[in-house]
């Protein structure tokens, strides 16, 4: 089987923190991880690869530095990766990112299955990965918890997640699903695994050797604009009493507090 | 792509300081701009002089006159509506009386022309309907085909669709295949004086929030997140124009098979995600035979039970309760964390996303406090009992 992970690189949104004076966010110093819904579909993709044969190729658009979440990917066990990196890909809003992969898994065919996270952690959109699978033109299935490849590689069963709990969904190959937490664990690679990592293919890309249609490409392809940018106000902690004593008379003071904001 | 016209920086360096992505830099006295630049255009309203310019693409507005009314598309599950569907009923009525135009409901399924009448008590103007068998349980091929036909022939302005499971599968889907804009998640809405919705939306775990705008496509499409906004107050005399939809679902065309659908949680179960009140436990529970002592007080305020990343992840509480960052996005009036320390991931999970949150905790340094806006410290077994006896108490005087 030939899967596909479309990953993204992210500033590990614990440790990005607001400077009190400018509002602004503090980025220098704040490491850059692999989308951890993205290391759900890169493990799943190898799971199904152990199992049935074939390769995993890892997907990226991203600046040069992107490079280091391409690696931590081979490093678990993908097999090679196309890196697109230019600038006209740059402020690509969902669509144009979800053109521009899906340009780049064109390249790719035939494939079997494209695994993407749920979502990035920064932006939090959750519509790169429908938005690809209609530009393809391949049926989906979001929120996986459990995925099942038949026995002749066809056909593909997935649990899952929604509002009211789970269903059960089956569908033809090729197909797009996108991972959430609990659907494995994914593996730390090992030292071995990180220095043969380096030896493995990462193609970089052009939007030249990309080709399609280039208008739709970064910011000018983008329908969506940003106009503004705004901080909200920081929280503060408020009201903190002691009730270590006396619990049932902090209890009694929370509760006139919440009766007073109108809240019970 | 960002230009600075080097001829009119004068290397103030107050776009260094403005950039939320710390991506303005000084090299030679004057401005450039790294990898890190997201386009967000911060510097460019702030440089005092006029230097920055984002080039963007440009588009006749003329043509987008023929787009008008605000559509919801509602969701119902097994003919129930979805709170969502009604809170944006109220939003989408004021953004269509700002517009000046009408306020149309989008409602599939089956067996579901008895909702025509608590749509249209609760604002809608119009509603189509579209009411078959393929289309009783929500697939996303039926749902997209149907919808993308319905707003290439009516041609709506704005499209709302609730930010549930499935109103983001479904969102992202029509949106690429119209290639319209799509704002993931929006928790403010409103119209400018250019007549654009203005959509408001937290980014990095709500660290920072982003105002967007679809300036070259038709309609203007956002995903909302659910309790943002309240429902209307029903008033049964207000009619709607009921018109039926004659566009069938090519049973080829869905490609997905709904094999089995499967409940969790206990028959009205409230669920963290959509609730007005989370009350939700941390480590400091201690062991899994604890839990009822916190759900009691959920129990109590009508709440949904929740739980911290740890308590999921050593399975004593369902996937679906986590609440933080890789959990379920939640937007309640109330959260009430109690025996959770705060570990930064619950923090920025819940910090933007809860109007008020109360902290009960044993750890006067936890850094739950530091968001609380009601903290108590002291041993949860004794604290929370109280409460449920406060309120019951509070509730016997009403």
């Amino acid at each position: 089987m030939r899967i596909i992970v479309p990953i993204k690189q992210v500033p590990e949104i614990a440790e990005v923190k607001i400077d009190p004076e400018t509002k602004t966010l503090i980025r220098a110093g704040v490491p850059s991880i692999v989308n951890p819904f993205d290391e759900f579909a890169v493990e799943e993709a190898i799971r199904i690869k152990e199992k049935f044969g074939g390769e995993v190729i890892v997907i990226t658009m991203g600046p040069p530095q992107a490079l280091d979440a391409i690696r931590k990917c081979l490093a678990m066990g993908a097999d090679r990766a196309l890196h697109l990196c230019d600038r006209p890909f740059a402020g690509a809003d969902t669509w144009a990112t979800a053109y521009t992969l899906a340009q780049a898994i064109k390249t790719l065919e035939p494939y079997d299955l494209i695994i993407a996270g749920k979502q990035a952690i920064d932006g939090d959109t959750a519509q790169v990965g429908p938005e690809i699978a209609e530009v393809l033109g391949i049926p989906q299935i979001t929120y996986a918890i459990k995925v099942d490849i038949s026995e002749d590689q066809k056909r593909i069963k997935v649990r899952r997640e929604t509002d009211d709990g789970f269903e059960i969904v089956e569908c033809k190959l090729p197909a797009l699903i996108t991972a959430i937490k609990g659907l494995n664990e994914p593996r730390l690679p090992s030292l071995m695994a990180i220095m043969k990592a380096r030896q493995k293919e990462v193609k970089t890309i052009t939007a030249e050797e990309l080709g399609g249609d280039s208008k739709q490409y970064g910011l000018p392809g983008s329908p969506t604009q940003v106009v503004e940018i705004f901080t909200p106000e920081a929280r503060t902690g408020g009201i903190k009493i002691d009730g270590t004593e006396d619990p049932a008379g902090a209890a009694k003071q929370l509760i006139e507090w919440l009766l007073k904001k109108g809240i019970l | 792509m960002l230009k600075i016209d080097k001829d009119r920086c004068t290397g103030c360096k107050i776009c260094t300081k403005v950039c939320p992505f710390g991506a303005m830099v000084i090299v030679d006295e004057k401005a450039e701009a790294t990898e890190a630049c997201t386009l967000c255009g911060a510097c460019v309203k702030t440089c005092p002089e006029n230097a920055i310019s984002i080039e963007r693409r440009r588009v006749d507005p003329s043509k987008f006159k023929e787009y008008k009314g605000v559509w919801v598309i509602a969701e119902q599950i097994g003919g129930q509506l979805r709170n969502v569907s009604l809170e944006l009923l109220s939003k989408g009525r004021e953004l269509a009386d700002q517009l000046g135009e009408p306020l149309c409901v989008i409602l599939l399924g089956h067996e579901v022309t008895g909702l025509t009448d608590t749509l249209a008590a609760h604002g809608a103007d119009v509603i189509y309907v579209s009411d078959q068998k393929r289309l009783a349980q929500y697939t996303t091929d039926a749902y997209t085909d149907v919808i993308s036909a319905l707003i290439l022939t009516e041609k709506p302005n704005v499209v709302l669709i609730g930010a549930t499971a499935n109103g983001r599968d479904l969102g992202p889907r029509i949106a690429a295949r119209l290639r319209l804009g799509l704002t993931a998640d929006c928790t403010g809405l409103s119209i400018d004086d250019k007549r654009q919705l203005v959509q408001t939306r937290p980014a990095f775990g709500g660290n920072i929030m982003a105002s967007i705008l679809s300036p070259y496509t038709r309609p203007q499409m956002a995903t909302v997140r659910p309790n943002v906004f309240k429902p209307p107050e029903p008033n049964p005399s207000h009619k709607a124009d009921v018109r039926t939809v004659d566009i069938k679902v090519n049973p080829a065309a869905v490609r997905t098979k709904i094999l089995e659908t499967i409940k969790t949680g206990a028959e009205g179960e409230l669920k963290v995600e959509e609730a007005e009140m989370v009350v939700s436990c941390g480590r400091g529970i201690k062991a899994p035979e604890n839990i009822p002592t916190v759900a009691e007080l959920a129990k109590e305020l009508n709440a949904a039970l929740g739980g911290s990343r740890p308590i999921v992840d050593a399975g004593w509480m369902e996937h679906h309760q986590q609440v933080g960052q890789s959990g379920r996005t939640i937007s309640p009036r109330l959260y009430i964390a109690c025996g959770i320390s705060g570990a930064i991931q619950h923090l920025v999970g819940v910090a933007g996303s809860a109007e008020i949150i109360i902290a009960i905790n044993s750890d006067p340094e936890a850094p739950i406090f530091t968001i609380s806006d009601f903290g108590i410290v002291g041993d949860l077994f004794r604290v929370v009992p109280e409460l449920v006896k406060e309120i019951k108490r509070v509730k016997a005087q009403k």
